[in-house]
């Protein structure tokens, strides 16, 4: 009997805490959509959340397409299908890799900063003070954030796509002995629009993740550093699942037809 | 008789079940300065988040010039608030901003304010609380603990709010700066004519700045007189803590070893 209340209470705190993410997002949400807008506030996250990920993104979208031409070299030399490298690479970086990975970097990144900040704002009493200044801390703090990160994901993913591809290509020409301009012209030919827009919705939703769970558990965070702290790790670890989860559903619905 | 500026009827919190406010009536005329005292964990910050809607009583009503604001939502809630100004306990300065910005925050988020326009009364504002212009190109983290005040009352002050509450304004300062403080905010709130409600335990502070007193304990207000009654209030809890007893009707929760 014992056992199954514990599981019940395990259950019941989950669906509440699916409940209170849902509220806190349909706020976010609607707080974006209506007057004042922080035009500033927004473009200073951009450039934190976008183009300061740009590196991390970067270096793993180039050695993601390095590792994966060389895998799929070694894997398809055992049925001779060596020269379908170039295309499961470019396969599997624009409608994967690319916004999976470049999504998982950035939750790392971007979710445990917001939830730090945010959560330090809110044990501090910062978030109080901006109400008694007659500013929303919903639209000045949560709604340019997740802005930012549902525009600027898949511009990360833009160049994420075309770094991995490049990784793969340097290895494939420079390693394996592919020449490189049969290899692109495998590439170009091969990849289709759908491809792509696929990867790049699928960022966006990713963003839209990152930041909400950054600003929820810094939000709610609670009692000093270690609240905090905790915040942060739970920005990070929900963010990477929820991410992990959609992936998978996204997927499914989208190349269902 | 005219009706209070601020009035609470009835006002009960609880956090799970730890009744904070336990049915708390108190009522502030305009313009008058009224300091509530009470010892640590009697609700007196709680009682003023309710009154800014920050937390939400589960009973009671809260009336700001006889209008009900306790379920006040939205834009009446945001109109009610663009009358407050808050002086918070560890200053809840932002920190990514510089002073001045700090300072006209207020006017340039909530009430739209050209930024070169509220930087001019931001360094006015400044002035009052005597830091010269120098001081509003710094960050909060390099201010001292008494500076920061300094900072914190001016941002309250800004917008020339008719209410002020100041949240434990002298603790944590040596003696001589708490005069300062005191004496600023005995200067402002005159300068403003605003209605004000302080709580402290600091009771040279509560002397020097309140017209009224009221003590809480328990979550209720328990004695209220004006501040030269104070001395002889004949009730005993009043006199124990004045006098800093710790033997009397006030029972604090230690084990006794």
């Amino acid at each position: 009997m014992n056992f199954l209340a514990q599981i019940g209470s395990v259950v019941l705190a989950l669906i509440a805490e699916v409940g209170r993410v849902s509220l806190f997002a349909k706020d976010a949400i609607l707080r974006m959509v209506m007057p004042p807008f922080y035009g500033r506030q927004l473009l200073a996250q951009m450039m934190r959340i976008g183009y300061y990920s740009l590196p991390v993104v970067g270096l793993t979208a180039f050695f993601t397409g390095g590792v994966l031409a060389l895998q799929i070299f070694i894997g398809g030399s055992r049925f001779n299908a060596e020269n379908l490298v170039s295309s499961i690479v470019a396969l599997g970086i624009t409608r994967e890799l690319g916004p999976v990975l470049a999504g998982l970097m950035v939750a790392g990144r971007v979710s445990a900063a917001i939830a730090a900040e945010l959560g330090t704002m809110r044990v501090t009493e910062q978030i109080d003070a901006l109400v008694t200044l007659s500013t929303n801390p919903f639209k000045y703090l949560v709604a340019p954030r997740i802005l930012a990160a549902v525009i600027t994901m898949p511009l990360l993913v833009v160049v994420a796509d075309t770094i991995g591809i490049m990784g793969g290509f340097i290895v494939g020409t420079e390693s394996l002995g592919f020449n490189s301009g049969a290899y692109l012209k495998n590439t170009v030919d091969f990849l289709q629009l759908a491809d792509i827009t696929s990867g790049l919705i699928k960022s966006a939703v990713f963003g839209f993740i990152i930041a909400l769970m950054g600003c929820y558990h810094g939000f709610n965070s609670r009692g000093g550093a270690q609240g905090v702290g905790r915040a942060t790790t739970n920005a990070v670890v929900s963010a990477s699942i929820l991410i992990l989860t959609t992936n998978y559903l996204m997927t499914s619905l989208l190349f269902s037809g | 008789m005219t009706r209070p500026h601020i009035e609470l009827k009835n006002v009960q919190k609880s956090f799970g079940p730890k009744h904070v406010l336990n049915g708390l009536d108190l009522s502030v005329m305009r313009g008058r300065s009224m300091v509530v005292i009470g010892g640590s964990g009697t609700g007196k910050s709680v009682m003023l988040k309710c009154i800014l809607g920050l937390l939400r009583p589960e009973s009671g009503s809260i009336y700001i010039d006889g209008d009900d604001v306790t379920g006040m939502k939205g834009r009446r809630r945001d109109e009610v608030l663009q009358h407050f100004g808050m002086l918070f306990q560890g200053g809840a300065l932002f920190d990514s901003l510089p002073v001045w910005a700090n300072v006209a925050f207020g006017l340039m988020q909530g009430k739209s304010m050209k930024r070169d326009a509220a930087r001019e009364i931001a360094i006015d504002k400044l002035a009052q609380v005597g830091l010269g212009p120098d001081v509003g190109e710094l960050y909060p983290a390099e201010l001292s603990g008494g500076m920061q005040k300094r900072v914190g009352l001016a941002r309250a002050i800004a917008d020339n709010p008719d209410i002020i509450f100041f949240d434990e304004p002298t603790t944590g300062l040596d003696p001589i700066m708490a005069d300062v403080i005191n004496n600023l905010i005995v200067d402002c709130v005159k300068r403003l004519g605003a209605t004000t409600i302080s709580i402290t335990h600091d009771m040279a502070s509560a002397r020097k700045i309140a017209d009224d007193i009221a003590m809480i304990y328990k979550g209720k207000i328990i004695w209220q007189g004006s501040a030269d009654e104070i001395d002889d209030s004949g009730n005993d809890y009043v006199e124990q803590f004045i006098n800093g007893r710790a033997d009397g009707p006030i029972e604090m929760e230690i084990l006794k070893p």
